[in-house]
């Protein structure tokens, strides 16, 4: 990686030098879109075939703090376009700011992530021995959620059992799916915020500016990318069985 | 020639667009449309996505072979999920068929 944008023998510019670098990201990120779009593709194969399960199953996740999520990571996403404005402007200190606030986002989505994936093990909902989708409709004290609740969530899973029988099994499916696609997407944001960190250490020593910002734009690619993998996580697996 | 630098005004106009479309989203999450509540949600994701490729990862400004290669990601993955789709969407059918091959002989000699 060059790292004080001094033209390189294989360009004639650095503009050259600079598309060329955006360029092989965007390359890298075609491969991605396909590598998720497989996960996308079996998510929406397996819902298609029980749809009942998928639907009970979506409608135990917390739509507050999935919203929020979507809120604060489309937040990251304006911050990050921020960093890459401030570093073409020459505000260096804005582009340090920014990239710290990216980084702060990224982190209040990761720790909502683990509030939830928390709650989904107390609620009996990691697939394995002792899933039970039925769990927070039989003992709502511990799930805290009222007793009225319990009965509309109990009737709406008794529907969904009248329609396939092992609805269990598969909305295990769903879990598993649930966990690996937004586990991905978290290892992705992981990797986004070390990325983060390496900018931040940059751009404290005023490394970027309109000559040179680079690493900036090539990082905002990614990070807006995995963004845009949320975007489509959280209506899919959020929302999709909300007006029943 | 010098890179596009677009305004912080866009990127807060696209910021509220994309605030408004999760409100939506989840407002017409609860409204019962049948097969279209899926189809509505899958429209407003991809028209943010379409937004935050548009501006905030300089898609409008990029050069032509930049912006192929984005075609070329969204192309595939569209082969993807139509070949794939046709295929399962219509397997059910099938199945009845063989299981039932008589009803195939009702349809043929039925005027």
């Amino acid at each position: 990686m060059h790292r004080t944008g001094e033209l390189y023998g294989q360009f004639e510019t650095l503009e050259q030098q600079k598309d060329t670098a955006t360029l092989g990201m965007w390359v890298f990120l075609v491969t991605e879109v396909l590598f998720f779009g497989g996960m996308f593709m079996t998510y929406t194969i397996n819902r298609h075939a029980y749809a009942a399960a998928f639907g009970v199953g979506g409608n135990t996740l917390d739509l507050k703090l999935g919203g929020g999520n979507t809120v604060v990571l489309i937040m990251s996403s304006l911050t990050m376009a921020m960093a890459v404005w401030s570093a073409q402007v020459g505000k260096k200190q804005l582009v340090t700011l920014f990239l710290i606030l990216t980084l702060l986002l990224g982190g209040v989505f990761l720790g909502v992530k683990a509030i939830e994936y928390k709650q989904k093990y107390d609620h009996h909902l990691i697939p394995g021995q002792s899933f039970d989708i039925t769990f927070c409709s039989n003992n709502p004290a511990p799930c805290g959620i009222s007793a009225e609740d319990a009965a509309k969530e109990k009737t709406e899973i008794a529907e969904a059992f009248a329609k396939d029988p092992n609805l269990n099994s598969h909305a295990q499916l769903y879990f598993s799916l649930y966990f690996g696609m937004t586990g991905l997407h978290a290892l992705h944001m992981i990797i986004g915020a070390g990325l983060l960190l390496w900018l931040i250490k940059e751009a404290v020593a005023k490394r970027f500016g309109p000559g040179y910002n680079t690493p900036v734009e090539v990082t905002g690619l990614y990070w807006h990318f995995v963004d845009i993998v949320w975007i489509y996580l959280f209506p899919l697996l959020y929302l999709i069985d909300r007006h029943n | 020639m010098s890179e596009h630098i677009a305004s912080p005004k866009l990127y807060f106009g696209i910021f509220l667009a994309l605030m408004i479309c999760t409100a939506a989203t989840v407002w017409a999450a609860y409204i019962n449309l049948g097969q279209f509540n899926i189809v509505i949600a899958l429209a407003i994701a991809t028209l943010k996505a379409t937004l935050v490729v548009l501006f905030f990862m300089h898609a409008k400004y990029s050069p032509g072979r930049t912006q192929l290669v984005i075609f070329a990601a969204v192309f595939w993955l569209g082969i993807m999920l139509a070949l794939t789709l046709s295929d399962y969407t219509t397997r059910h059918e099938l199945t009845q068929q063989q299981a039932h091959p008589e009803s195939l002989v009702a349809r043929r000699v039925a005027p």
